[in-house]
Parts: C-alpha cells; structure tokens; sequence
C-alpha cells in the first residue's frame, strides 16, 4: 500500500532565507505522524506547501501514491487534506452548523441553502469521528477546546482524510489537551491520517506514533517515540554542536540598567502570560531570553517598553520606577527598542527613511528640540539619518527613498542604527537578526558588542540559539511564562538548554 | 538629475490629468445618452466660467469647500474618519451666529470673537466622538453620523426655535422670519473686492468676494506646517502610516486621537463663516452639504494642502459653471454631479495606479545604483 504523504527532496526559498532544504517526509496512512522543530526550523514552511499555499521551488509530492502539485489549497481540500489552523478561522455569530458549511454550502433548487441536508450530514461526520457539538450552538459561546472541535469537523465536513494539526495545543488548557488526544485517536481509529506540529515533547511522546525533527529548514531524523526519550529528542531538535562563545564577558558594571520585580501580565483571558518574572540586567550586560515563542517572551518585551499592562510587579529603568511612565517617557528616559517585526512594529514603510529614523526619538535632538522643540528639525534628522546610514553601513542611494525600497538587512541596520545613536543606556532586543543575511546579521551582532563595551544593558530575545550563546552574558529559560532557569552560556549543552525550553526539565525534576 | 526631476513631476501631474481626462470622456457618453453635445455643453461651462463676476462665485464656492476639505484630511492623515464635519459646522455657525448678535465691539474683536467661538464649538462637538472612541472604543464614523443627526435636526432645530428673531423686521421693513438675530456690522467679515480688483477690472454685478478666502488661505498653510513641520504632525502621519510602530516610538495613540479629532473639529467650525458674513444671522435655509462634499474634496486632493485647494476649485467650479447650462438648454444640469462622481472614483484608481508605478520604480532605483555602487 502507498504511503498517505511523500514528500521527497522539498526546497524553498524565501529572500535570504532557505526554509525547506531538500526535506523528505513519509506519512503512512492512518499513523499520527508529529513533526516537530524549533521556531524557523521549517515546519510551518513544509505545511504551507503541503496544503497548496506555497508552491515549493524544487521536488515532488506524493498523496496515496500520486504526483500532485497543488496550486492552491482548494486543490489539497478536493483530494481530502484538510488544515486544522492555530488560530480558529470561525465567525463568532454563526452557529457551528453555519460555521462548518460556510464556504461548501449544500443547496437547494434557487440557490437556497439546504439546512436540512446540512446537518443530517454534519451528524454523518460527528457519530464516524466521534465527534460531538451541538450544532445550533452559537460559536461565541463554546469553549477554546469546543471551538477547536468546530475547526476538526469544518475539514471532515469537507471530506479530510488526511488533516493538518497546526499546533493544536498552543491555545488550549491541559485538561482540554487530553480532550484533544482522545478524538485525534478516535480520528484514527476510523482511518484518518494525521500530521501533528508541536514542539512540546511530552506531548509529541504522548500522542505520536512516528515523530519527525526538522532543524534549520532540513529533516535530521525520524523516529519512533518508544525508542527516544525528551532529553534525545530536545537535542535533536536544538542541534548537537552548538558554538562555544566567541566573546569572553566584558566585565559588567555595578549599576542596574533594568530591573524587573515579580512582574506578571495578563493575556486577553485573564491568564497569567508572563508570570511573576523577575529580572536584573546590569549595565555593560546582555541578558539572553531563550524559549520556545509564545512563552510570554512578547508580553514581557510589551510590558517593559509600555504598550500593555503590568497586572503587577514593578520595573525599573536606571534605578527610576517606570510602571506609570509612558511609553515616550520611558524612550526618553533612555529604552531603546529592536521589535521582532521590523515591518510591523519598527517602520513606516512609505516614509522616507529619516522619517523613519526619527519615529522613537522624534521629541529628542537632533530630531527636534531647542528653541523650536515643538518643530521636527528636518536639517538635523536628515544629517542625524547620513550618519546612520554610513556608521550603520545601510546600503541606499539617499535617505529621501522611503523605507520599503530597502532590503529587510538594510532595513534592519536602519533599525539598529538608529536605537544606537540615540545611545540607550537599556536595549530590549527581539530578534534582532530574524529573516536577514548573513553579512546584516554580523554586523548587528557587532554593534550589539560593541554598545555593551560602552556599558549599554541589553535583554536579548532571540530563537537563535547560536546568536543568544555567542552574544549573552546570562541566559535565562521562558517557559509558560515564567523564568524557569538561569544560565551560564560558557556551560551550556544543547541537551540542558532544550530540556529547560521545552519543559522537558521541569517533568523530570518533578518526578 | 534633471531628467529624474522631470520625471518626478510628470509622476505627480499623470494621476488627476489621467482623472479629469477619463471623467470628461465618460461624462461625454453620458451627455451623448442623454441626447446633447458634449463640447458645446463644455464650451458653454468654460466660456460662463472665464467671466469674472463667475470667477468670484467658484471663489466663493470653493473658499469653505476647501476649509471643510481640510478639516476632514486632518482626520484621514491619521486613518480617523471624521465623517461629523457637516454637524459640526451648522452647530458652529449658529452658535457663533447667536453670540456674535448678542455682544457689540469692534470690528476686529468682534470678528474674531465669532471666529473663536465657532472654533471652540466646531472642536469640542468633535471632541464628543474623539472622547468616545478613547475611552469607550466607539467608532467615530458611526458616532459622528450619529452626532450629525443630533446636530442638525436636533440641536439645531431647537436652537433655531430658541434663539429665533420672532416677527423682528430688518432695515428694509421686511420680515426677518425664523433665524437668529442680525449681527452688527462689525461682526460681519468685509468682502476683498479690492484686493482682487488690483489684479483685474471692478467686479460688477454686486458680486462679492468672500474675506473667509483668507481664513482659508491660512488654514491651509497653517495645516501644512503642523501636518509636514510639527512633531505633532509626525506623530500623527505615523499613526496613520503604521499605528503599531507609532505606539512602540512613543506616540501616545488616545491623545493621538483625541487631538486629531479636536483639531479636525476646530476647522470644521469655520466652514460656515462664509455664509454667516453673507446672511449676517443663521436661518433654516443655511447651506447644507459642505461636509461631505469636504470629504470628496479632501480624498481628491489626496489630503495635500496643494491638491485640496485644486479639489475645491474644480468641484467650485463644476457646482458654479453648470448654472450655465440650464440658460443655455445645452445640457441637463444634473450631469455634473455625474462628472463630480467619476472625477473622484477615477482620481481614487488614478492615485492608487500611480504609487503601485512609484514603489516599484523606488525600489528599482535603489537596487540599480547599489549595484552600480558594488561592481
């Protein structure tokens, strides 16, 4: 019998960034097959492919035996693959029954939907899968876990025999996870294929028959989760050599660049999502954050820049409490900020470039100030953006293109440059490197080096496990939220650094 | 480098020449349709509208369309659609009607008392939709339509009972009906015949030229320098541009808004002025619609102090010219709002066209010369 899915030899290319590197993948028919990586490993990438949103640049797909390219995911739907989305794609005012046929709607003569038919059918579907939820249920008033159910029989409805698990228990509580495992065995049971993405490896353990580990954009190995355990399979995932710091510590100073005391935040649910955190990064220091994303490592760089709430705890900014400051009081007050998406949150696109450079440090000289300091000084914030354009080595032919002519490395620089300039005395990095070039990326990487052996105080956010090793001078683990652990990056092993970021740690010192 | 001038000029002129050029050839058809001649119903327009007494009327016309253009581009620049300048103007003008019939000063004073106070009224009835939307996250386009309908057939109505002249009669004997009372002469904004006349022949007819034209003129370089010079400016176009990066910059996004509300309410109260130095009180018959054609005028002119101006002179001079048309019987006189309509909707395409052209040839540019630069 042919496998479900073969994928042999999938390469994809984004500007700068090979994704998929000639991955090869085999799911067999009526297996729950986990792939799992860290942030950027790919995975997302492959599935993308899969389900016909991306074509890949190079090799072939096989589904039950057959060559197919898809060029668009209705084409994947028609030959029963179906995606199970992180984020539920439902409309909160339907009820699940509107829900699940919205878009396959049966009709009647005149166009007319056919209701009855509908939900005779949405029956069919649930009593075969095991599957319930009251149809006529407004989705706004199910639960996350029900929500997910709707999300399954919306792609059983339409004929899945292979789905797509997008990191399914992301947004779910550990209760409503075994939920989850029992109707994916159930789906099983009667004959479903399933690819599960997830990085937490207790769970991958759990439910998984064959698990795949895909590590910067290749497949490194696939096996059997009787034969591994997490800590194997942490390493796997994380990578078995890992370079040893390229920078002895410069000595850090005495005083305290930024203090976080017992911080906790709240996600829109009331759930803690960073909790009780504390924190202390010294002057002359970088502060390394690892984690698998989504630990709260976003909440905590929002609450220390000021664009959401401390529920409470209290954060200090050179030794002056900043709980009450506003976000311009806390830049003034010398923050300076690299936000993970330099699109989304660093840039305005169709600015020109010292516009861009001076968003941050529009209420500081040589943006504006003196005498005329409700006045945008064009003179000077055209001057301030020549200087960073030839410190910062951003390749433009003028700083009057606006910011989206420029390549993501040189937008980058742009980014970096400017938080430099205005000589920070605290730097909240996030991700300073994601998504750009090998050169873009070491001289950043320098300049973060360079602003520490002037005494700057930076905490590191990255999913770059070379760039936290070789830059930080403490590592501490996000896990759930909280600060699980703190490390020596001149001691670390994969082994530990994975164990503690997927949690595998925490299960075993509790047993 | 000249040549890349050039260039950028040329890129700049091509989206309304394109506009207006589609317009006038799609209005033809229309007119064609409707069984006239295109060209002697333009020629009719543009020959009614090269004579000076008509020159004054699109003056006059185009004066508050361009303030109101303004007052809604202050909202558009940062993404905040105040769609309330129509409320926000009547209620200004007969509340500065009101106060400005009631007190007597000098002329200067008294003036710029009324002006004042339709400001403050103009912003803080805005101000009311600004408030909401930061602290209750009602959406100001449908809290200003709402606050519009309070305004004019509530407020205002009843204002208009309250504060009515009741059976006085004017200067002439004639009845002043139902308004406000008469304003002194020293509150009534002269007209600047004179400054026009140095320039050409006495204007005849008893047309006037409005002095709001002034108020105009400075309302729109004193937008251009907040909008382009100001550090509130830049806060601003960065919201509209890219609200989440504004916020991690540090633009505090509820004042933000509430100011750009405020402010866009101020202008907006002075929409009216013209018509107020021309009636000298506020009665139930007093123009209506400025508002939203501001909205038009301000998209058209891509919310540019420049292309505003060239907005409201084009709309002032379509609503003015085609008066022409019902003397000459060339065509019907409804076609221009036909052509009002397509100049807008061609000019939206038009723009969007032109910068889709524009980034990629930045980007093309940019790359050509680091490659250039590298070999």
């Amino acid at each position: 019998m042919a496998s479900a899915i073969e994928l042999i030899g999938i390469t994809k290319r984004f500007p700068g960034v090979l994704a998929n590197d000639n991955v090869n993948l085999t799911v067999e028919e009526g297996e729950i097959h986990a792939v799992c990586g860290e942030n950027g490993a790919g995975k997302s990438t492959l599935m993308k492919i899969l389900y016909g949103m991306q074509p890949p640049d190079e090799g072939t797909m096989r589904i039950f035996g057959e060559e197919r390219v898809f060029n668009s995911p209705n084409e994947a739907i028609d030959i029963g693959i179906g995606m199970v989305h992180q984020h539920f794609m439902l409309a909160n005012q339907l009820t699940v029954l509107e829900n699940v046929i919205l878009g396959a709607e049966p009709t009647k003569k005149g166009g007319l939907i056919d209701f009855n038919k509908a939900s005779a059918h949405l029956d069919e579907v649930g009593k075969a899968y095991g599957l319930t939820v009251d149809p006529f249920d407004l989705v706004e008033s199910l639960a996350v876990g029900e929500r997910q159910r709707v999300e399954i029989i919306k792609v059983l409805f339409r004929g899945a025999k292979i789905l797509i698990f997008d990191e399914p228990t992301a947004v779910l509580v550990p209760q409503e996870v075994e939920e989850l495992f029992r109707n994916m065995r159930e789906l099983k049971a009667n004959g479903a294929t399933i690819i599960f993405i997830d990085h937490k490896l207790e769970e991958v353990l759990e439910i998984a028959d064959t698990i795949t580990v895909l590590r910067q954009g290749r497949t490194v190995e696939t096996v059997k989760p009787a034969n591994v355990s997490a800590a194997f399979l942490a390493e796997l995932m994380v990578g078995a050599e890992l370079p040893k710091p390229q920078l002895t510590a410069a000595k850090p100073g005495e005083a305290i660049g930024i203090e976080l005391n017992e911080v906790t935040v709240l996600d829109s649910d009331e759930r803690p999502i960073v909790d009780n955190v504390s924190l202390k990064v010294r002057q002359g220091e970088i502060l390394g954050i690892a984690g698998v994303e989504g630990n709260g490592q976003h909440e905590l760089v929002a609450a220390i820049l000021g664009t959401t709430k401390t529920e409470t705890g209290r954060i200090a900014l050179m030794g002056n409490d900043i709980i009450n400051s506003s976000v311009r009081q806390r830049r003034e007050n010398g923050l300076g900020y690299i936000p993970q998406d330099r699109q989304e949150e660093g840039l305005l696109l169709t600015a020109p470039l010292w516009e861009n450079a001076a968003l941050g440090h529009q209420t500081s000289k040589p943006f504006s100030g003196g005498w005329r300091q409700w006045f945008i000084d064009r003179g000077g914030s055209r001057s301030q953006t020549e200087r960073i354009r030839k410190e910062y080595d951003v390749r433009t032919p003028n700083v009057e293109v606006s910011a989206h002519a420029l390549s993501g490395g040189n937008q980058q620089k742009l980014i970096v440059g400017r938080e430099m300039v205005s000589e920070p005395s605290v730097l909240v990095a996030s991700h300073p490197t994601r998504g750009i070039d090998v050169g873009a990326q070491a001289a950043v990487w320098k300049q973060i080096r360079e602003a520490r052996s002037r005494g700057l105080a930076t905490l590191l956010i990255s999913a770059d496990l070379d760039e936290l090793i070789g830059l930080s001078d403490v590592i501490v683990v996000m896990f759930r939220g909280r600060v699980v652990a703190k490390l020596d990056p001149s001691e670390i092993t994969p082994r530990s650094l994975g164990a503690y970021m997927t949690g595998a740690a925490l299960e075993e010192g509790a047993e | 480098m000249k040549r890349e001038t050039f260039r950028q000029i040329a890129l700049a002129l091509a989206a309304p020449v394109a506009a207006v050029l589609f317009a006038s050839i799609a209005s033809s058809i229309f007119l064609l349709i409707a069984g006239s001649n295109p060209f002697t119903a333009y020629g009719d327009m543009f020959e009614y509208g090269s004579k000076l007494e008509i020159q004054v009327d699109i003056l006059n016309r185009a004066t508050p369309l361009y303030i109101s253009g303004v007052a809604a581009a202050i909202g558009f620049r940062m993404n905040l659609f105040n769609i309330g300048v129509e409320g926000q103007y009547r209620l200004a003008a007969i509340v500065a009607a009101y106060v400005g019939a009631s007190v007597s000063l000098p002329a200067v004073f008294h003036v710029a008392l009324i002006l004042l106070v339709a400001m403050l009224v103009g912003g803080a009835y805005a101000g009311v939709a600004g408030v909401l939307k930061v602290t209750r996250g009602v959406n100001e386009v449908i809290s200003t339509i709402m606050l519009n309908a309070i305004a004019i057939s509530g407020l205002i109505a009843w204002l208009v009972r309250e504060w009515q002249a009741g059976g006085k009669v004017d200067s002439t004997g004639a009845n002043l009906g139902v308004g406000t009372e008469p304003i002194d002469e020293s509150g009534l904004i002269p007209n600047i015949n004179s400054w026009l006349e140095v320039f050409t022949r006495e204007i005849g007819k008893g047309k006037e030229l409005t002095g709001i034209l002034l108020v105009a003129i400075a309302v729109g370089v004193l937008y251009h320098i907040l909008i382009n010079r100001t550090r509130f400016g830049f806060d601003l176009r960065a919201t509209g541009m890219n609200p989440f990066a504004a916020r991690a910059g540090g633009v505090p996004d509820k004042r933000m808004v509430l100011g750009a509300m405020v402010l866009s309410g101020v202008v907006a109260g002075l929409v009216g002025m013209g018509e107020i130095a021309k009636l000298g009180r506020f009665s139930p018959n007093f123009v209506g619609g400025l508002g939203f054609a501001g909205i038009a005028v301000a998209l058209l002119g891509r919310n540019h102090p420049g292309g505003i101006a060239i907005g409201a002179l084009l709309f002032a001079f379509l609503d003015t010219a085609s008066g022409v048309l019902q003397v000459t019987g060339s065509a019907s006189r409804e076609i221009v709002f036909i052509m009002q309509g397509i100049i807008l909707l061609a000019a939206v395409i038009a723009y969007e066209v032109v910068q889709r052209f524009r980034i990629r040839e930045e980007a093309r540019l940019a790359s050509a010369l680091l490659a250039e630069e590298t070999t």
